[in-house]
């Protein structure tokens, strides 16, 4: 039996282990044109600040393959044939497969924007993006950044450690307020400001400008104003990457159709992570889920069930984080940018702005928690949320929780006696 | 597939991620420049003094060196991190020739390296130095500076200055700072004025922070008969100080906080590693080759030790009846290949090439007894925060002692090894709040397999 995966990012490389972990004879090719070994995409920012060498960010060492037999392939699909069980490479050999896995992984937005495919305008999501980037910013004084999501800020990040002036578009009132409540956004919103970036919140790109060179000039705002750049990064989200899906005739639709099992329309073709739309039967929009941690459990659960397991996804009780510069955010549960009927919101802030606690109830019941800058446990709040907690309970137990190494101040009995008396 | 990702043209394993260009920064700050200026003036005045000018030899030249030195450097780490916003301070070291291994970095290398062969085989080179510390020596121990005081007092100098550059870099960490607090103080009192101070009084040379087999030689019988005989009593006390540390309290302290109450909270080499080593920290070798030599090597050492002292005490009892001359040239191989070239020579010379933990990791036989405490009897271990985990590798680029922490953080697995010294930065560096220090309740839940630890290590050997 051979197993072809197309993809070495996070969801490739878990299936492969769970593959390998069910099926010790089985064959296993892995495929990736970006690089040929799996790297951390989330250290993609360290390697351009300087804090990491690329080999740094691979998470395993480059043994590891060999000892695990999982052949390794570099070079690109060109074409699935799923009939004929071989996909076509480009400048390459055939590779023949009797289960298929397609973890693709996503691709940056472009919203039709008028210049969009100037010199210097660009995304990053992948090797091939930071590679471009470090073309880009050369002779680059200033940077447009359009688009108030994760890789926005990360772009913004990394383009200031080079000295580059940022000027930061958000088109909503406040940063990623799309997913954040209002008060934990401002606090993100106080720190792009603190770092020296010009942060411009409820502005929209309406035009690139480029020069006689075809390289980006400036950009105009939907307020008619002109603001000079060499690089223009475009980091309105990511959709999955379906083309290859698309084009070898598997079902698609946003991403590429699956059910919770990672089956697509085609026998012993899967597809999971970044690319994958999961059709959910009646329970509302299809699943499309474009994170790390999601990439990694998807690509466990597919593995299992090409190295035949009765598996189903289950996504669990949500929970992601990320770093804002240096402050951080951690959250669990369903907490919502808006408070929803019949949702209660209790929030504590301290008076420096550099932490806070959101804790969201729902018919007595805590169903999610947001933290800035401070770390909580996830399997702590995890259960809470599994279990339906009252409030009381924990309040009651919240020290519980705290993640944050010793000696940090702790602000548990702070929050605790603001949170009682919101709840009065 | 769109023409552009098929085309490709550079190899990411070996180009492709140099330093990339940087708009011109700010020009140096006044204040940094006053502060270089100074610090330039304190190492023009030592360079002077040492070449024979006055004041060499006096307070005043000893204070024109110190001052200059001390507040110049300190004042321009204060000054070069107090206007950033506080939290991780890792831009550009990848691209820095000093902290990549490149010239400069092999250049302070070969200067170190060469500080070190002049300390231990030709003292003479540094006498123009040890004139300018005289005053302090006479003063703190009543008799005149020579190489090792000259030694140990650049070295608590360089924890202390460097020390503070800790501060600011991690002043948004208690525990880091706390923590550098901590080797200033054992650094500065029980490594350098402690020991001084006794000899002024006649009484034996001690460090009160360094213990066997560290310092083998409190528990060799030359130096047992050496304190007992010692007029005063406090000989006496050196001698139980030194046994208790060593089998009571070294045991009873690494159960409850793990290798880190030593070696990164008062040993004098994680002193010196965790402030002027902190720039290195990242060079570390990751492999699971190096791990292999690691192993072999420090516990090596304690073998030969612990062979060594017993031979030695067996020697006394016996008059020398048994090995002779044997035991004693065991000795002197040691504070020759171990005590010199290792730990000082590689241990501190190869800070730019190998890392700050050098020694620490492949030598210390200190080092190696924590480790077996701290692996098989503590409560100490660093805990993964459930799946947050997104696999970057901060945590083990920047562990000192070559763990791949990203390993066991990405499996959701607690860490404990027997080489981690409980710095704490893995888990400061983290961009997820995946890793946390913890003294737990007790050494049962740290993983599958130790609420039995002894058949943990029978275990361990089996496979090994």
């Amino acid at each position: 039996m051979r197993v072809a995966i197309i993809g070495n990012g996070v969801t490739g490389v878990a299936a492969a282990l769970s593959i390998r972990r069910h099926q010790p004879d089985w064959e296993i090719v892995m495929i990736s044109g970006e690089s040929s070994f799996h790297y951390s995409r989330p250290a993609l920012m360290y390697i351009f600040m300087g804090h990491m060498s690329y080999k740094d960010t691979k998470p395993y060492e480059d043994s590891f393959w060999q000892k695990n037999r999982i052949d390794l392939v570099r070079g690109w699909v060109t074409e699935i044939d799923a009939a004929g069980k071989k996909l076509i490479m480009h400048e390459k050999d055939p590779v023949a497969f009797d289960k298929l896995l397609i973890a693709t992984g996503s691709k940056s937005n472009k919203f039709g924007w008028p210049g969009q495919d100037l010199g210097g305008v660009q995304g990053l999501y992948s090797l091939m993006d930071l590679r471009l980037l470090y073309e880009n910013i050369k002779g680059a004084r200033s940077a447009v950044i359009v688009g108030g999501g994760l890789i926005g800020i990360e772009l913004a990040e990394m383009l200031h450690s080079r000295n580059i002036h940022v000027t930061f578009l958000v088109r909503e009132k406040s940063y990623w307020t799309n997913v954040l409540p209002i008060e934990e956004s401002q606090m993100i919103n106080r720190v792009i400001l603190e770092q020296g970036i010009d942060l411009r919140l409820l502005t929209e790109l309406k035009e690139i400008v480029g020069n006689d060179s075809g390289k980006v000039r400036g950009v105009i705002t939907n307020k008619e104003e002109f603001i000079e750049c060499e690089i223009v990064g475009l980091t309105a989200g990511v959709s999955p990457n379906i083309a290859l899906a698309k084009a070898s005739g598997i079902g698609t639709g946003r991403g590429i159709l699956v059910d919770w099992s990672f089956r697509t329309d085609r026998p012993d073709v899967f597809a999971a992570g970044d690319c994958a739309e999961i059709i959910t039967e009646g329970e509302g929009r299809n699943l499309i889920q474009q994170v790390w941690y999601t990439g990694k459990n998807q690509g466990k659960v597919a593995g299992e069930v090409m190295a035949g397991q009765e598996s189903v996804y289950e996504p669990g009780i949500w929970y992601n984080s990320a770093k804002f510069f240096d402050l951080e955010y951690q959250t669990y549960g369903m907490v919502g940018s808006v408070p929803v009927e019949g949702e209660s919101n209790f929030y504590w802030e301290h008076p420096d702005h550099g932490r806070s606690i959101r804790i969201v109830t729902k018919d007595g019941a805590v169903c999610g928690i947001n933290v800035m800058g401070l770390r909580y446990s996830h399997r702590v709040c995890e259960s809470w949320v599994a279990e339906g907690r009252s409030l009381d309970y924990v309040l009651d137990h919240l020290g519980d929780a705290n993640f944050d190494p010793e000696f940090y101040e702790k602000c548990e009995a702070e929050i605790i006696r603001e949170i009682r008396k919101q709840a009065a | 597939m769109e023409e552009h990702t098929i085309s490709y043209d550079f190899d990411e394993e070996t180009l492709g991620f140099e330093e990339p260009e940087k708009a011109p920064a700010k020009p140096l700050g006044t204040g940094e420049k006053i502060s270089l200026a100074v610090l330039g003036f304190g190492i023009l005045m030592f360079v002077l003094q040492a070449m024979g000018m006055p004041p060499g030899g006096t307070w005043a030249g000893f204070l024109l060196v110190l001052l200059p030195v001390f507040f110049g450097t300190a004042s321009y780490f204060y000054l070069d991190f107090k206007d950033t916003v506080p939290g991780i301070k890792h831009d550009n070291i990848y691209f820095r020739g000093l902290t990549n291994k490149g010239i400069l970095g092999w250049l302070v290398g070969v200067v170190f390296t060469g500080f070190y062969i002049a300390l231990y085989w030709f003292p003479e080179y540094l006498a123009g130095g040890i004139k300018i510390v005289n005053p302090l020596s006479l003063s703190l121990s009543g008799s005149p500076a020579n190489n090792w005081f000259f030694y140990g007092f650049l070295y608590t100098v360089a924890v202390c200055v460097f020390g503070v550059r800790m501060f600011m870099k991690y002043r948004h960490n208690r525990y880091q700072q706390i923590r550098t607090a901590s080797v200033m103080f054992f650094q500065f009192g029980f490594a350098f004025l402690i020991p001084n101070i006794l000899m002024l009084f006649n009484q034996p040379e001690f460090y009160l922070s360094y213990f066997w087999p560290l310092k083998p030689e409190y528990l060799f019988p030359g130096t047992f008969s050496y304190f007992v005989n010692h007029p005063g009593g406090l000989g006496m006390f050196l001698v139980f100080w030194g046994a208790v540390m060593t089998f009571v309290a070294t045991p009873l302290l690494t159960y409850y906080f793990g290798k880190r109450w030593y070696c990164s909270w008062v040993c004098g080499c994680g002193g010196l590693a965790e402030t002027m080593g902190d720039p290195f920290r990242q060079l570390s070798d990751k492999s699971k080759k190096a791990w292999r030599v690691e192993r072999w090597m420090v516990h090596s050492v304690l073998v030969f030790i612990v062979v060594t002292t017993v031979l030695l005490w067996v020697n006394s009892a016996t008059s020398g009846a048994v090995f002779g001359e044997a035991s004693m040239s065991l000795k002197k191989w040691y504070g020759f290949y171990i005590g010199a070239i290792f730990s000082g020579v590689i241990g501190v010379g190869f800070y730019p090439i190998m890392g700050s933990r050098v020694w620490c990791r492949f030598g210390c036989p200190m080092a190696a007894v924590l480790g077996i405490l701290q692996r098989y009897l503590s409560r100490f271990r660093i805990t993964t925060n459930g799946d947050q985990c997104m696999s970057c590798g901060n945590c083990s680029t920047y562990c000192e002692m070559g763990i791949d922490v990203r390993a066991y953080a990405q499996k959701g697995e607690n860490i404990i090894r027997a080489s981690c010294v409980g710095c704490g930065v893995c888990a400061a560096v983290c961009p997820r709040g995946v890793l946390k220090l913890e003294n737990g309740g007790t050494f049962k839940d740290r993983f599958p397999g130790s609420d039995r630890p002894l058949g943990a290590l029978i275990d361990s050997l089996k496979h090994a």
